[in-house]
């Protein structure tokens, strides 16, 4: 693929992880972050956003697991991930946590259960299609080209 | 952005900022948007290192405080830092959508109040401000 299709390819991409609710506005606020004096912020920003979200599905999963159940912790660490969902602009996973902590606050075992696993789906989702966007930005770069805004 | 007469002995005229956010992606967010306008930043993770940062003699120009936290929250640092005698502009910045819950962040002794996420023009608003 030449390099001006490759450039389509991810506006098109872009483009329709904005249109599928995926990204909203926020993510469009972090590319504005990045420049040529941290050119490299956006992939930074999201790393730290999937190592952090990993270690808290982690935790809420085990929390699940307890015989006594602790809704509180489990709603700290969901009020967490809502928050860096919605920094970096994952509309998706944010929704999700709104109606996880709802069940929380219900003290609603099943309900969060099935929460987590609706949002583990959608955030591993939101990964893929992220990786997937860095890697044709990355194919960009080294065909020679620059990663339109 | 010159910060004449408030830093006595300091020789810069950079305007310096306080992170408070117990969300590391939050952290890196607001210092990004921090460093992009020019502005010094520190980080600290919760209220109680917010209030022990300032009893060591530091101060800053701009507290960016998030409500909900660990050890000690936005509401309560906030309050002890106006106790303290810390006049420095300080945000509430915060997810919170009930009326009640903002009021009680603004009464305890905020300048302003943005709803994260935190952007580069509601940042500026806070800026503005400042220089009056």
């Amino acid at each position: 693929m030449d390099l001006v299709q490759l450039q389509r390819q991810l506006v098109d991409y872009r483009t329709s992880l904005y249109h599928e609710g995926f990204l909203d506005e926020q993510f469009t606020q972090l590319q504005e972050l990045q420049d040529e004096n941290n050119p490299d912020f956006v992939v930074e920003v999201v790393s730290l956003y999937f190592e952090d979200s990993e270690r808290l599905l982690n935790e809420l999963s085990k929390a699940l697991e307890q015989q006594i159940i602790d809704f509180k912790r489990i709603d700290a660490h969901v009020h967490q991930l809502k928050g860096s969902s919605s920094s970096i602009g994952a509309q998706r996973v944010q929704k999700l946590c709104i109606v996880f902590r709802n069940y929380c606050e219900a003290q609603n075992v099943e309900g969060c259960l099935k929460c987590l696993q609706q949002v583990k789906h959608e955030y591993s989702i939101v990964k893929t299609k992220l990786e997937s966007m860095f890697q044709l930005e990355r194919q960009i770069l080294n065909a020679g080209g620059s990663v339109p805004v | 952005m010159a910060a004449q007469g408030r830093h006595g002995g300091k020789k810069s005229n950079k305007m310096t900022a306080l992170v408070v956010d117990d969300n590391t992606v939050n952290r890196m967010i607001h210092h990004r948007l921090l460093d992009n306008l020019g502005i010094e930043n520190v980080a600290v993770v919760n209220g109680k290192e917010a209030v022990d940062i300032h009893c060591s003699g530091k101060t800053f120009d701009l507290i960016l405080m998030d409500m909900d936290m660990p050890v000690m929250n936005g509401i309560e640092a906030t309050r002890q830092l106006r106790e303290m005698g810390i006049r420095s502009m300080i945000a509430g910045v915060s997810t919170r959508s009930m009326e009640r819950e903002i009021r009680e962040f603004i009464e305890a002794g905020l300048d302003d109040y943005q709803e994260k996420p935190l952007t580069m023009s509601k940042l500026i608003s806070i800026i503005h401000k400042i220089n009056g």
